[in-house]
């Protein structure tokens, strides 16, 4: 067998890198799509826990998702790790993106020197990976991900899935390395047909044909599967349950040769802390896989001024599969979480960025409804650029994301006036009694009760008064009919005007020499 | 030795030539450095860790990652300047920047050392012009996708682990290595450009490093 001719230090070391290799493409993978950019240091000194000589930060949920699909294996022959990232619209529809996978092949190299070649190679491999992530069309999605969508990860191991993709789709090679136990190969399959979202997101009409119909079953807590959102972030100093410490045996090699490795492994490096911006304003539905308590997911809240109202329901318990982690605790309610003023200069991006969802473990089994009211989703009236002739892969899309821009509520704010935001957010979480049930884009009516100035004498009180003038109607001279219509009698009113000016010139005058 | 040479074209618009020589060069030297060697007793050495950071262009749709390094980033873009100054403002035209990597091999005295390359990286660069801004905003997504092209024919070059200089011993290292930096540690490398002006005309560096070269010997 091919195994008897590698020496057992040597089939260590190979199978402590496979298994940190998966770990780190992992990371990678999930870390680009993030929807942020991603910058670590170099360190001219080894720090002995960086694996590969890469500065690849680890960040603790997803090194946990990923040592829970790989169940103590590691990829081989016929078991591949797989990495499916796919996309979440704020209406409950999915799409598989992408699928990388981690292969192995049987093509052995026997004369491979595995502390040195074998190690080397993988850390060209990760860093190619680097390079591939930002290049395949997810990435564009990912970085624009936020107010309309989310992206999700699902880690599987075993047999690659590649149906999801849809039909035509492509792959890239990102790399091999060859083993003497097999060859390793990562590649990445990315779908090309993105027709749906054109049609399914702005005009609301049927599904095409021929696009898998599963997509759009609104299964309860289904259709997310396993699905992890990319944007999640645990808490900075929350150790959890995922204490990379474990691994307090496995030190990574940074030195090529027999004296020791100079330090353990430590157990993260260190991330940034999530950005939060006005509690009362934002909102973080969790909803969570009945089926398995530990898919806890999390979307992204809107944020901001058209407000949104968490719900939360009573805490259901565990299953016993995952009895090691077994405290049920209830996730804190939304407006408990704290106001971070937003501290990056991105603008209105960063206000959809991280959520903080304080004390989830895998086991908190809290289900969050998510209402929220129309002004996100709307469609835009009128003009809108069809990209048909632009000979792109996602050109159907891309423009898409610059109109939502001008649709977002964030970048233009609605007609209500702006004072009236963390007011109406935290006033609403207080008389959110009554409102329940899915998320809907109707406009869900609350009894609005402000908390001050409420004249019972007077027919007319604040609450009645900032309902009735919260949406003023729009300006005439702004409505687009009307300008559209007019256009065409102001040009040819014009020169009626202009002669009334003149003759009534003199006035003019008297009045502009009484300024001076 | 031979020498592995490999040639990428891209055309771009005046004001995206720096942006995407920087692409393409930082991704191959992405794959090209390593972390800063140290040695230690009895010829053993460990390898420092190498960061990386996504940059994104302003006038490409497009990212790519390279090393964190602020002096090599500096090195690149300075040559990338000479290049883009040498092409001309506002022209159309083309020219080429080379990346090549190379070996010192000593040479005894009175002979300088020679560089061997074993590496070579050309980059065609064509430039266009365009009239208005629906063809820029055009051109900034198709060039977009080209660069990524470009940088999956960059993987797929390196991924064949073909031949790369040996691990030097500690005397053996600048030989092989650019140790100057003080973060990360690429292998010799050395930019070259050659613009050919629009009549086709070759007004090259590449003579005058050949007259140089002939002279050092």
């Amino acid at each position: 067998m091919m195994d008897s001719d590698l020496s057992p230090q040597d089939k260590k070391d190979l199978d402590k890198f496979i298994k940190f290799f998966a770990l780190k493409t992992v990371q990678v993978i999930v870390q680009a799509r993030l929807g942020e950019k991603v910058c670590t240091r170099s360190l001219s000194s080894p720090t002995g826990s960086d694996w590969f000589n890469l500065a690849i930060k680890d960040i603790p949920e997803v090194t946990h998702e990923a040592k829970k699909a790989l169940s103590g294996q590691l990829p081989g022959i016929g078991r591949s790790m797989c990495v499916e990232i796919s996309l979440k619209t704020s209406e409950g529809d999915s799409m598989e993106l992408e699928t990388w996978c981690l292969e192995m092949n049987e093509k052995c190299d026997k004369d491979i020197k595995v502390s040195y070649t074998v190690y080397n190679r993988l850390s060209l491999l990760l860093k190619s990976l680097l390079a591939i992530t930002r290049v395949t069309p997810a990435y564009k999605l990912s970085r624009k991900q936020g107010h309309d969508y989310v992206i999700l990860y699902r880690i599987y191991f075993g047999e690659v899935q590649l149906t999801g993709l849809g039909e035509g789709f492509q792959t890239v090679r990102v790399g091999v390395v060859g083993t003497p136990i097999g060859t390793i190969t990562l590649s990445c399959a990315y779908r090309t047909n993105l027709a749906f979202m054109s049609t399914r997101q702005f005009e609301r009409t049927a599904p095409i044909m021929g696009i898998i119909i599963d997509h759009f079953v609104e299964r309860p807590f289904g259709n997310m599967g396993h699905m992890r959102p990319c944007n999640y972030r645990a808490p900075g100093e929350d150790e959890g349950a995922y204490n990379g410490v474990e691994d307090s045996q496995e030190v990574c090699t940074t030195s090529f040769s027999t004296s020791p490795p100079s330090q353990l492994y430590c157990s993260r490096l260190s991330y940034q802390p999530p950005v939060l911006v006005g509690a009362a304003d934002f909102c973080h539905p969790s909803t969570l896989n009945a089926a398995n308590p530990h898919q806890v997911t999390t979307q992204m809240g809107i944020p901001g001024k058209e407000g949104g109202i968490p719900q939360q329901v009573p805490v259901q318990p565990c299953h016993g599969a995952q009895a090691e982690h077994g405290r049920v605790s209830s996730c804190p309610p939304a407006d408990h979480v704290p106001a971070t003023p937003s501290s990056s200069g991105e603008g209105a991006e960063t206000l959809s960025r991280s959520i903080e969802v304080k004390g989830v473990s895998p086991c908190d089994v809290l289900e969050t409804t998510f209402t929220r009211k129309v002004g996100a989703f709307v469609n835009k009236p009128g003009t809108q650029v069809t990209t048909a002739s632009l000979d792109l892969p996602f050109a159907a899309f891309a423009p898409r994301a610059y109109d939502l821009e001008e649709n977002d509520p964030m970048v233009q704010p609605p007609e209500s006036p702006a004072t009236s935001s963390p007011l109406q957010g935290s006033l609403h979480s207080q008389g959110s009694g009554e409102s329940g049930g899915p998320a809907q884009d109707d406009f869900v009516m609350v009894d609005f009760k402000p908390a001050f100035s409420k004249d019972d004498l007077l027919p007319m009180d604040l609450g009645t008064f900032y309902r009735e003038f919260q949406n003023p109607p729009q300006l005439a001279s702004l409505t687009i009919d009307v300008s559209s219509q007019s256009m065409a009698e102001d040009l040819d009113s014009l020169p009626e005007k202009l002669a009334v000016y003149e003759k009534n010139i003199d006035e003019f005058d008297a009045f502009v020499d009484t300024l001076q | 030795m031979n020498c592995r040479s490999e040639a990428l074209e891209v055309s771009v618009e005046g004001r995206q030539v720096d942006e995407a020589m920087l692409a393409l060069l930082h991704t191959i030297l992405l794959h090209r450095s390593t972390g800063k060697f140290h040695y230690k007793k009895e010829g053993t050495y460990s390898i420092g860790t190498v960061g990386t950071q996504d940059i994104d262009c302003d006038f490409i749709d497009f990212s790519f990652v390279r090393v964190s390094s602020d002096e090599l980033d500096r090195a690149i873009r300075k040559a990338v300047g000479e290049f883009k100054d040498a092409m001309g403002n506002g022209m159309d035209g083309m020219g080429q920047i080379s990346l090549e990597f190379y070996q010192k091999k000593k040479s005894r005295w009175p002979f300088s050392d020679e560089c061997i390359p074993w590496e070579v990286w050309s980059i065609k660069v064509n430039v266009v012009n365009l009239a208005n801004e629906q063809e820029r905003q055009i051109c900034r997504e198709k060039v977009g996708e080209k660069l990524g092209e470009k940088v999956i024919n960059i993987v797929e070059v390196i991924n064949r682990h073909e031949y790369l200089p040996k691990m030097p011993t500690q005397s053996e290292v600048d030989n092989v290595f650019d140790t100057s930096l003080k973060d990360v540690q690429p292998y010799l490398y050395k930019i070259t450009f050659q613009i050919t002006d629009t009549l086709g005309t070759s007004v090259s560096t590449t003579m005058r490093r050949l007259i140089k070269d002939t002279l050092a010997l």
